[in-house]
Formats: C-alpha cells, sequence, structure tokens
C-alpha cells in the first residue's frame, strides 16, 4: 500500500550567521501492508512527522521514491491527494465552526456533491459518537471529542490510507482508549492506517508492525513481538552506588549467563539474561561476596523501550 | 468550472463565519462615521468650498479608498489565525484548487468592503451628498479593486511571515507613506510641487484621484480610466503574487 525507497529531506535552519542545513530524513524505506496499523516509534525530532508530511504531499521529498495506494508520490500527488487521508498533530479544526460545518466543507473541498456531504457528514457524526455536538462550536469541544472530530475530517472521502500524527497526544487515559478502538475500527473497515507516536505502549498495543526511527533513520522495522524477540532473554537491572558500579560491571562481565551488560549512569547495571529466574541468585551471590551492596534489583521482560536501546544506545524515556 | 465551484466553496465559507460576527459591520462604519461627522465639517472652510455638500464630494471618496486600502491590508492576520489552527494544512491535502484558496478569501473581503461602502454612502446622502448612480458603480468597481489587491497581498505576506508581530508593523510600515501620499484627507492640490511629483509614483493617488472625478460627475476626466487602469493592473499581479505563495509548496 505503500512502499518507499530512499525517501530524504533536509532543511537549512539559520542560527545568526551561520546556516546550518540538517538532514531530518535520509533516506526512509518502508513497505506497508493493505490494511494494517503501521506505527512510526521514535522521540521528538527523530524526522516522523517530516516522513509523514512528505508522504502526504505537503512537502516535496529531496530525493528518493514512493508509490502511495498505487499513485507515484512525485509524479502525481493530486492522485496520491485523492487517495489518502491527513490528520495533523496540531489540530485542523476552526474555533467558530460546527463539526457537521467542517465536515461538509472537507467532503466537498474533495469534489463531494452537497447533499452526498451531508449525508458522508451524518454518518460520520453518528461513527465517532458526535452527533451530540454536532452543531455546537468546536471551542466548546473536549480534547477528545476535538481530535475526534479531526479523524472524522480525515476520513470523509473514505480515502485507502489515513496518517495520523501523534493521534493521542495531549489525551487523557480514557481518552486515549478510546482513540485507539477508533483506530482499530478504520481497520475493520478495510483503511491502512499509519501513525506515528513516541508512546511505547500506544505502539506495542496498537500497531500491528512499527519502524523505529531515530535522527532520519529507521533503525529497526518488524511486528512488536518481532522486535521484542529480537532481544532475547530478560534484562535484570541491578541498583548500585556510581563508585562501585565500574568494579561491579568488571565482575560479572566474564560470568556465562551475562549475554551482555551495560552501566547505568546514575550507578548500576543492565545485564541481559536468558533467564531472569536462573541470573538473579547468581547475581545477588556474586555481589554478596565481593561485598559491594545492592540499592535495587529489578527484572524486565524486554519492552520496545530495550529495543530502542539496543538500537540507539539510548532509552526512548530519556530522549 | 472547478476554480468556480471551489472559490464559491471557500467565499461561503468565509461569508458565513464573518455574519456569524457580526461586530465587524460595526467596527467597519464606526471609525469612517466619525470621520464623516468629526472631520468633514472643517473641510468646507479648509478647502474653501461653496457648500457643504460640495466639500463631501471630495472627502467621501477618498474616506472610501483609505476604506478599501486599510480593510484589505489588515485581512491576513485572520489567515495566520487560520495557519495556526491548522485549517489551511487540512485545506492542502485536498485536491482543491490553489487559486480558489486566495480568491474565496479574497471576494469576501471585497463584499463586505462594498457593503460597508455602501453603508457610508447612504448616510453621506443624509448629508446633502448626490451622486449619480452609475458613476457611483463605477466607483465602487474602483474600491472592489483596490481592496481584491490589498488584500490578496496581505494574504500573500501572511503566508511568508506567518507570524502576527511581524505582519502588523509591515502592514503599517506600507500603509502610512501610502496614505499620506495619495491626498486621501486633503487633495493634493494643496502640495508643494516636489509632493505632488512623488504622489505621481503613488498608484493609490491616481485611484483617488479617478473616485473624485467620478464623484465629481466628470466621466470625461483623463483620471477615471488612469486610475481604473493601473488599480486593474496592480489587482492582477496582487492576485497572481499571493495565489502562488497559496501553491508554493504544494504541488
Amino acid at each position: 500500500m505503500i512502499e518507499t525507497r530512499g525517501l530524504r529531506k533536509s532543511f537549512r535552519s539559520r542560527t545568526g550567521r551561520e546556516t546550518k542545513t540538517v538532514d531530518a530524513v535520509r533516506g526512509v524505506d518502508l513497505d506497508v501492508a493493505a490494511g494494517e496499523i503501521f506505527g512510526f516509534l521514535g522521540p521528538n525530532g527523530a524526522g516522523k512527522t517530516t516522513t509523514l508530511r512528505m508522504l502526504a504531499t505537503l512537502i516535496e521529498p529531496d530525493g528518493g521514491v514512493a508509490t502511495i495506494a498505487g499513485a507515484d508520490l512525485l509524479k502525481d500527488p493530486a492522485g496520491v491527494r485523492r487517495r489518502i487521508g491527513y490528520v495533523p498533530q496540531g489540530g485542523s479544526t476552526w474555533d467558530e465552526s460546527s463539526a457537521r460545518e467542517e465536515l461538509v466543507l472537507q467532503a466537498r473541498l474533495y469534489g463531494i456533491t452537497k447533499t452526498d456531504a451531508q449525508r458522508r457528514a451524518t454518518r460520520a457524526l453518528d461513527a465517532f459518537q458526535l452527533s451530540e455536538y454536532a452543531d455546537r462550536k468546536c471551542k466548546t469541544y473536549s480534547g477528545g471529542q476535538r481530535r475526534r472530530v479531526e479523524i472524522a475530517l480525515g476520513i470523509i472521502h473514505e480515502p485507502k490510507i489515513v496518517f495520523l500524527d501523534e493521534p493521542t497526544t495531549g489525551l487523557d487515559p480514557q481518552s486515549r482508549a478510546h482513540m485507539w478502538d477508533e483506530i482499530r475500527r478504520l481497520r475493520t473497515e478495510g483503511m491502512t492506517v499509519f501513525i506515528t507516536t513516541h508512546y511505547l505502549d500506544e505502539a506495542d498495543a496498537l500497531c500491528d508492525r512499527i519502524a523505529i526511527m531515530d535522527h532520519g533513520e529507521v533503525v529497526a522495522e518488524g511486528t512488536p513481538t518481532e522486535l521484542k524477540r529480537e532481544i532475547s532473554g530478560e534484562v535484570v537491572v541491578v541498583g548500585l552506588d556510581v563508585a562501585t558500579t565500574p568494579h561491579a560491571a568488571e565482575m560479572l562481565d566474564t560470568e556465562a549467563y551475562v549475554s551482555k551488560l551495560e552501566t547505568v549512569d546514575e550507578g548500576g547495571l543492565r545485564l541481559y539474561v536468558d533467564e531472569g529466574a536462573v541470573a538473579i541468585p547468581q547475581v545477588l551471590r556474586r555481589l554478596d561476596h565481593a561485598g559491594l551492596e545492592l540499592r535495587s534489583i529489578e527484572l524486565h521482560r524486554p519492552s520496545l523501550d530495550d529495543v530502542f536501546l539496543t538500537k540507539t544506545g539510548r532509552s526512548l524515556r530519556e530522549s | 468550472m472547478k476554480l468556480a465551484r471551489d472559490t464559491w466553496l471557500i467565499f461561503q465559507r468565509q461569508a458565513q463565519l464573518l455574519l456569524r460576527n457580526p461586530v465587524w459591520v460595526f467596527v467597519g462604519v464606526f471609525q469612517p462615521v466619525m470621520y464623516l461627522l468629526l472631520f468633514a465639517p472643517l473641510l468646507k472652510p479648509a478647502l474653501n468650498a461653496p457648500t457643504q455638500a460640495a466639500a463631501y464630494k471630495i472627502f467621501v471618496p477618498g474616506l472610501l479608498v483609505l476604506l478599501a486600502i486599510f480593510g484589505g491590508l489588515f485581512q491576513g492576520f485572520g489567515l495566520i489565525a487560520e495557519l495556526r489552527a491548522g485549517v489551511i494544512e487540512r485545506s492542502r491535502v485536498t485536491p482543491v484548487s490553489r487559486l480558489a484558496l486566495l480568491l474565496g478569501r479574497s471576494l469576501r473581503d471585497v463584499v463586505s468592503l462594498i457593503s460597508q461602502a455602501v453603508i457610508i454612502t447612504v448616510l453621506a446622502l443624509l448629508f446633502d451628498l448626490r451622486v449619480f448612480i452609475g458613476y457611483l458603480l463605477l466607483a465602487y468597481l474602483m474600491l472592489a479593486l483596490i481592496a481584491l489587491m490589498t488584500s490578496a497581498v496581505s494574504y500573500g505576506v501572511a503566508l511568508k511571515v506567518k507570524s502576527e508581530d511581524a505582519l502588523a508593523p509591515l502592514m503599517n510600515t506600507v500603509a502610512q507613506p501610502v496614505l499620506l501620499l495619495s491626498g486621501i484627507l486633503l487633495p493634493l492640490t494643496f502640495a508643494p510641487g516636489w509632493l505632488q511629483g512623488v504622489a505621481k509614483w503613488n498608484p493609490f493617488s491616481w485611484a483617488v484621484d479617478g473616485t473624485r472625478a467620478l464623484f465629481d460627475g466628470d466621466l470625461s476626466n483623463d483620471d477615471v480610466w488612469q486610475g481604473l487602469g493601473i488599480i486593474a493592473v496592480l489587482a492582477v499581479a496582487g492576485v497572481v503574487w499571493a495565489a502562488r505563495q497559496f501553491a508554493r509548496s504544494v504541488r
């Protein structure tokens, strides 16, 4: 449904007298299948939104090719536009208009007739449980209601693909769960959904497949389960004093059951092991023998954050 | 066909939003009426006009041109608010005509300006101003072209600067010399020669002269056609330039 090869974009930014070129997106290859929820996971500034805006014809790529729902992004942007919906991150509704007015107008901008546009608006308001407030001004809506109007605007012309940029940012937990249901509903209706997110749990729970993005590049791609499985085993996090950490690291690095070891900045170690239940008693014994004081010990199943950490050397939570 | 349909869609939407908030009519008419009531009475003695009506014939056309220039130049603010709300981006992902995004808005501004102009003309009639209706309609055409140009330019600049903080001083800086050099408040016939020479380079001074001739019922005056011609050319240029700004970065 979406196929990109070597998609690139750089921006020129000026600070004082110096002009700097920032490579926002440096060669992205993606293959998104029809009917899946595909997620772009990465920290702010990773190039997710820039990639999305390129795919939505809003900015021109500097290089690379892309085919979207059968239309060539570079040669036929108008064709792409007809086949896709795009829901921007910062909102797209006007305070003084009502949801119904916005929906009818948006449908008509796609060339749909007035009666058909009104019919579609009513149906969308129903589907997104907005009928009750349909004729009130958008400025009276809650964050969650407004977000639902925006998604309804993005799919009013029944696109094959809808791009949602950070669809749940700024929503309370309840509205967020509601939004996940709405997004899953879009997939049931046969749409391909492409979202960006910097929430690990969202990528994990909602997306069929994800691409992890960092510094303008895709560093990993697959289903959440596949990605987590790549990080074999489990992670034991040992809390120690900063002073004793190097000593402990030296000692535990040679142990056979530790496949990989990382130092934690605030003191302590992350040990990648096959099985936590086997490793923990041995770790405790070794540390006790050496007389090193233990502050805490935790066992983690690998999360997408661990995937991010192994691929980029940073935690997504910190960046 | 598609352009006309899309323009109508945008126009309808913008007009609807404007009508929902009718304060603008009051605001738009209040200032000119103040000029009419509190400034115009000074003109009869100052201009040495035989009657108050004669003074209005000189002053009202200038006032209307002033309204058209300023009304248009400050429309960009609304567009910046729309940019911020994401409404423009939402239109840009649809196949809507980029020119229609501009024309629909600018035509709304033209219609609102003309309705203000009608109100002011009617009020001036109460002060014994008399204009032949055909000439008045030509004068309104001039006003419409001025408003079309200034609003288009304002939208184009708004898309370029994207911030109210930059737009306000920019528009004020442009508007002030244009205003002073167009003989709007007092005719430039009183001006020293060098000032008249400079004013010749201000297209709005031609527009004011043309509109005054029309209010004076002097259709044979060259100022009428020169004014209309100059403003028409500039209006087309303004629309073309601003439409490019709308289409920029969107293919």
